[in-house]
């Protein structure tokens, strides 16, 4: 980062930071919400057994459940590494 | 058919009270017989708002009890003409409220009144539930303040799945967003999200936007609905509110910092 990125970072304007944070925690907890009850455990169930390979942040894993007609769900994984470890 | 209207938001402190007080008395002065029930168990302000507090006999509890009937508990409002309002128990006992004994309550208020206001407790227990399960309508009150978005959220999430309307299958809950407490200085300088991102992020019909405002105050302090308040910007912004929730199309004022003129820098305003 340079030393201009610094003080331009300082000045971004808190409102626009609060609009980005709520629109990923709000598309986040509304997908849950219409997902089924064992998806947090499973979440957990996932980052657990990865976790004893590769020690990555709880939040660096997103599991979500996708419904597509009727007669398809996807369950898609999304596992970011820490750059160290790939 | 009396419509019922919940007034709710998920975190406490937005303004649902001072909402409710003011959605009812202006319903109440565009000459719909209107009641305002406290929901808020254990936590009863609506009368405090109302200025009606010295007056309280009987309370929701006693009436589905069967301690009291309507008639001796309702309060008529001393202002304003077709408002009355049944005021919340100040029992510690969360389960007062059954849903056998609210529907049964709600009934007999759907005989005699046109509207219904609901002002919900704060947060997601039992209270708040019971007060969104029979509406027709919400008004889901929020600031412009992240906590206060999200928990909108959620209650958004619970009225389209824990609601009566929701478990008969029914046409949903009208959603309508309040937003309260709006500083257009704030949202110009960037430290505020603007009625447009609020809107964007709940994706909910916009009914009305409350400046913040010292009338407010002024008003819960008599005790005195800030809506009677008719020079005030909060009292005027909700007069428009109950346009808006009647059907009128009416253009939103109070969105933009008001350049002060020189008469007014003077004598105030």
């Amino acid at each position: 980062m340079s030393l201009l990125d610094y003080f331009r970072s300082t000045k971004k304007n808190t409102a626009s930071t609060a609009k980005e944070r709520l629109q990923i925690i709000v598309a986040h907890e509304r997908k849950r919400r219409n997902g089924p009850d064992y998806l947090p455990q499973l979440e957990r169930d996932i980052l657990e057994v990865i976790r004893k390979y590769v020690d990555i942040p709880a939040d660096q894993i997103a599991v979500s459940l996708e419904q597509r007609g009727d007669q398809i769900s996807v369950l898609e994984l999304n596992v970011t590494f820490p750059d160290d470890k790939r | 058919m009396a419509k019922i209207i919940v007034v709710t938001s998920g975190k406490g402190g937005v303004g649902k009270t001072t909402s409710s007080a003011a959605i009812g008395t202006g319903l109440a002065l565009a000459g719909h017989k209107t009641v305002i029930v406290d929901f808020d168990i254990g936590l009863r302000n609506l009368d405090l708002i109302m200025g009606c507090e010295r007056r309280v006999v009987y309370d929701f509890v006693n009436v589905i009890n069967g301690e009291a009937n309507l008639k001796q508990t309702l309060i008529k409002d001393k202002r304003t003409d077709n408002l009355f309002i049944l005021p919340a128990s100040q029992t510690r006992d969360k389960d007062a409220l059954t849903r056998d004994g609210v529907e049964k309550v709600l009934n007999e208020l759907a005989k005699d009144f046109d509207f219904i206001i609901c002002d919900s407790p704060a947060g997601i227990e039992s209270g708040a539930m019971m007060a969104l399960y029979f509406a027709d309508e919400a008004v889901v009150v929020t600031n412009p303040e992240v906590s206060s978005v999200r928990d909108s959220d959620r209650i958004l999430g619970m009225l389209s799945s824990k609601s009566r309307r929701a478990e008969q299958g029914l046409e949903g809950i009208k959603e309508h967003l309040l937003l309260t407490r709006y500083n257009p200085e704030r949202v110009e300088k960037g430290e505020m999200l603007s009625v447009e991102d609020v809107k964007e992020i709940l994706a909910i019909e916009l009914v009305g936007v409350i400046p913040e405002s010292q009338a407010v105050l002024n008003a819960s302090n008599s005790g005195q609905p800030v809506i009677l308040d008719k020079e005030s910007d909060a009292g005027q912004a909700y007069l428009d509110t109950i346009k808006r929730l009647l059907g009128e199309q009416v253009p939103f004022r109070f969105l933009n910092v008001e350049k002060k003129g020189f008469m007014k820098r003077i004598f105030g305003g």
